[in-house]
């Protein structure tokens, strides 16, 4: 399940439904994206992310489906928060089941890189008094890169 | 918004730097996305950045497509920069 929202997540609740995916579940991997004070700016005090309605949940339900190609995934949690955000806010959830670790581990892995560098947000950075595009990291084109 | 025409939006700092969301083009017969692009870079100002150094992503219809992506009538082509979400 996908969710592009405002309004912030519970990781314990999200955490709790992955759980509760079936008798086969073994593993349950979560990661969780902060905002953070400082990146392509240092001082930076919030961030406004926009993103391609439509075209975003798209390309998550692709990513979930190969990640369920190579990996097994019982189930699999995407959450993305858009608009205006402060210093410490949630940014993003990505949750996955499997019977295993190591599937957990590397489909939850694949899926936020894979996010990072295909789905369709764009993050502001805000300092002060002023207002910065982020630019696309080379570090993330590989990570991406490293999975294929 | 009719069928003749295309739909293109601009997302983040395109969207800013070229004050505009979303506009309608005629569409016409052999079309790709390189041609949408000379015809809005042609108006000059900040719109020649649509074909300058910095990287332009596209989508046609909300897939990612190339400068030789053909283009249709009722066809929506959005133009942003690099996608840095997460």
């Amino acid at each position: 399940m996908i969710s592009i929202q405002t309004e912030d997540f519970d990781v314990g609740a999200e955490y709790e439904a992955l759980r509760a995916s079936g008798s086969g579940t073994g593993a349950v991997a979560t990661f969780s994206g902060l905002v953070r004070d400082s990146g392509d700016l240092s001082g930076v005090t919030g961030l406004f992310l926009e993103h391609y309605p439509g075209m975003t949940e798209q390309v998550i339900q692709g990513l979930i489906e190969s990640a369920s190609q190579r990996w097994d995934v019982r189930k699999a949690r995407v959450i993305h928060r858009v608009g205006r955000l402060a210093l410490s806010d949630q940014i993003v959830f990505v949750g996955v089941c499997s019977a295993h670790r190591g599937d957990a581990f590397a489909a939850c892995e694949f899926i936020m890189d894979a996010l990072k560098t295909s789905a369709p947000f764009w993050k502001k950075e805000i300092t002060g008094d002023t207002e910065h595009w982020v630019e696309q990291k080379d570090s993330d084109l590989d990570r991406t890169q490293a999975w294929e | 918004m009719t069928d003749q025409n295309l739909t293109v939006r601009f997302f983040a700092r395109l969207r800013e730097e070229l004050d505009t969301e979303s506009l309608e083009l005629p569409a016409t017969p052999g079309q790709t996305v390189e041609g949408v692009l000379s015809e809005l870079a042609a108006r000059g100002g900040p719109w020649a950045q649509l074909q300058g150094d910095q990287p332009v992503m596209v989508a046609v219809n909300q897939a990612m497509a190339k400068p030789s992506t053909p283009v249709t009538p009722g066809d929506e082509v959005a133009f942003f920069p690099p996608v840095t979400g997460g």
